[in-house]
């Protein structure tokens, strides 16, 4: 889906707060706790030993309950926390090593970021919110006011140019936030719970919103998130971190069927799985097929075989004909009527990317296994009705 | 047995004595210009408020009033203004309010480069406040003497003793303004590559412009009741008229310098409270 050059690593990254960080990295390292770190020596280990690759195009969630560390991660990321140690690499420049000015032009045309409580400038009307990271890098007046204006028609925002952030409600503040972000065309968007102070709804719509949005300009973003669901709707791939530490990275899917810990499968309990599964994570090929060219005293003995009472028909590039079942298929033998006679077609076919939450209906409309079917109606697979529902438990 | 032990002698004025001796002795080339530039400025900004026709003065309070608040408060302060030319006091009204306006100029150029940098240093802060303190209740006379010694008699001394004595709000109150800026519009401004100064001047300064403004506003308020007091040293003006009823027990003389003082304050105290409100950021 998306070219898979890597745009951002991190290697090894520690972030300790204190007035000694360096002094405390030893301790760190024998393996002592953060919390005997913090009583022995003052020091708050944010972050320990992170290392992590997000691909260019990526919409990379990090994930964790309050304190974990995803916030001093992130904020790594622009140096608002300077790494204690490690390397950040972006297009393979390592930023930490970024002098004051590198520094500056790395934030100016690189990195944006969109706060959890919008960061709006509050003396400031809507468009000249947009306008400060242009205004920061001296391009001319009426450029920057027509690239801001462009930029909240992208938010939906249109209008509202010349009022101030107290005018407007939450979810448009942080279409400010997010249009000021865009506004200096940054390579890498990083997000650090930008929907939490939002209630449900809204946020719900600021989620579909940013996907349209990077459906569009492909961004590379780092999105923070404590909520599953929201992690899940929006990642490419995850990391679950726990106190400081990333315990699992992966696509949701993967999280979802093999969490790492019993922290993980905490947090993924309360997943609405219908709509991060989809068809092609939980159906399976089937045990048994009978092919066009088979007659029907085949397809009654492989049905035997198996012990089921239809099988589905397919040719020898295994696209699918129908479906038979046992009855007809007796009959036929009987009646020495060809294969393709009995076939049946009322059962439901669906593509792999199907969400499960599609499926549920299809279970009590049909009595036959579902079909996933390639855009050239070769068969991949099939789902049992119950496979359906106990996917969700 | 009763009192303190008399061998027992501290004296910690000697110090301020000694200080301000040696300022004299080393300084004077750098305190003699200083003294003529303000006595420069004061005079131009003197004999230009006095160069206006009156009723032009009158006028221009009307509307000063009339723009920062509502009519009612423009025909208000025509009015006072008014009383006091009736009382015969004009010219020194003008003679005070030069004081006044050349004392906050100064002090707000001194005052808010140090207000910056006490709220970017925290050391620079611990050192400041305790002075600011010291500053603010030491008894206005005293600051006086070192005035005068430095500045010998006259309107000089008078501002240079405002000034002392009236910087302290303008200089914590900025402190406080950029201290209170939330915190995330900071790193915001940061985190799309501000310079410093980008950061101070197109967010912090206006964001703690209402606090700034309010600072501003105590001051002016504290220069002009120090204006009395620096009298003493011979600066010509209200005060004057005020320390001469009070050698003369003259009750009537007295009470009309008393009144035009008050006047002006409430002038000046609408005025700037106005201006400050105007920079008000509602529901920050
Ligand atoms: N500036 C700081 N000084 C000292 N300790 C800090 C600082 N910032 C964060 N910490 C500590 O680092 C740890 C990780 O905090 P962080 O803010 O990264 O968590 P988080 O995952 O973002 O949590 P939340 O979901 O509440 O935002 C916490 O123990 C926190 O107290
Ligand atoms: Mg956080």
């Amino acid at each position: 889906m998306y070219s898979m050059t890597t745009k951002l690593k991190i290697e090894n990254l520690t972030k300790v707060f204190g007035r000694n960080p360096k002094s405390v990295m030893k301790k760190i390292r024998n393996g002592i706790s953060k919390e005997a770190i913090l009583k022995e020596t003052g020091h708050t280990v944010g972050i320990y030993d992170v290392s992590l690759e997000v691909k260019k195009g990526e919409i990379f969630v990090i994930m964790g309950l309050s304190g974990s560390g995803k916030s001093t991660l992130i904020r790594c990321l622009n140096m608002l926390n300077i790494p204690t140690e490690g390397k950040i690499f972006i297009d393979g420049e390592n930023i930490v090593e970024y002098n004051k000015v590198k520094l500056r032009e790395f934030r100016q045309k690189k990195v944006a970021m969109v706060f959890q409580h919008f960061g709006l400038f509050t003396h400031r009307t809507i468009l000249k919110n947009v306008e400060y990271g242009l205004e920061v890098r001296g391009i001319p007046k009426e450029e920057r006011q027509k690239i801001a204006t462009n930029n909240l028609l992208i938010v939906g925002l249109e209008g509202y140019e010349n009022q101030y952030p107290r005018q407007l409600s939450g979810g448009m503040r942080q279409r400010v936030g997010l249009a000021r972000a865009l506004a200096n065309d940054p390579d890498i968007l990083l997000m650090d719970e930008p929907f939490s102070a939002l209630d449900p709804l809204i946020r719900r719509d600021m989620q579909l919103e940013l996907l349209d949005i990077q459906s569009k300009l492909k961004k590379t973003i780092v999105f923070i998130t404590h909520d599953v669901n929201e992690a899940f709707k929006l990642g490419d791939r995850v990391a679950v971190m726990k106190d400081g530490v990333i315990q699992q990275i992966g696509t949701p899917e993967e999280i979802l069927e093999n969490p790492a810990s019993d922290y993980i499968s905490n947090f993924v309990q309360d997943v609405d799985k219908s709509r991060i599964l989809q068809a092609k994570n939980i159906m399976f090929f089937p045990s048994s097929l009978v092919f066009l060219k088979d007659g029907p005293l085949v397809a009654m003995k492989e049905m035997e075989r198996s012990g089921i009472s239809s099988v589905f028909v397919v040719d020898n590039d295994r696209k699918l004909h129908g479906l038979v079942t046992v009855d007809d298929a007796i009959n036929a033998v009987k009646e020495r009527k060809p294969l393709k006679e009995i076939l049946i077609k009322n059962y439901e076919t669906v593509d792999p990317d199907t969400y499960i939450q599609e499926l549920i209906p299809m279970t009590t409309s049909s009595r036959y296994p579902i079909a996933v079917l390639d855009h050239n109606d070769k068969l991949l697979g099939i789902i049992p009705r119950v496979s359906v529902l106990s996917a969700l438990i | 047995m009763k009192t303190f032990p008399e061998f027992i002698k501290l004296d910690v004025g000697i110090y301020i004595d000694i200080f301000v001796k040696w300022l004299l002795h080393n300084f004077n080339w750098f305190f003699d210009p200083v003294k003529e530039f303000m006595l420069w400025i004061l005079l131009s900004v003197e004999s230009f408020l006095l160069w206006l026709p009156w009723w032009i003065v009158i006028l221009l309070m009307f509307l000063a009033g009339w723009r920062v608040k509502r009519l009612y408060t423009g025909i208000l302060f025509a009015v006072l203004v008014f009383a006091i030319g009736s009382f015969g006091l004009w010219v020194d009204m003008m003679s005070t309010l030069a004081i006044v306006l050349v004392s906050v100029l100064i002090s707000l150029i001194i005052g808010l480069p140090i207000g910056i940098l006490m709220s970017y240093n925290d050391r620079v802060a611990v050192v400041f406040k305790p002075i600011l303190d010291a500053m603010q209740t030491m008894p206005s006379f005293v600051y006086l003497i070192p005035a005068m010694m430095l500045f010998n008699l006259g309107k000089v001394p008078a501002v240079f003793a405002t000034i002392i004595y009236s910087i302290p709000p303008v200089i914590r109150l900025t402190d406080l303004g950029i201290r209170s800026v939330p915190k995330e519009m900071v790193e915001a401004a940061q985190s799309f590559g501000s310079s410093y100064w980008q950061t101070l001047f197109k967010v912090q300064l206006p964001q703690s412009l209402p606090s700034i403004m309010t600072g501003v506003n105590q001051t002016t308020m504290m220069a002009l009741a120090m204006v009395v007091i620096a009298s003493m040293v011979g600066a010509k003006g209200l005060g004057m008229e005020v320390l001469i009823a009070i050698n003369r027990i003259d009750i009537a003389r007295g009470f009309n310098a008393g009144f035009s003082i008050v006047i002006l304050a409430i002038i000046i105290d609408r005025l700037s409270q106005g201006i400050a409100d105007r920079y008000k950021i509602p529901d920050k």
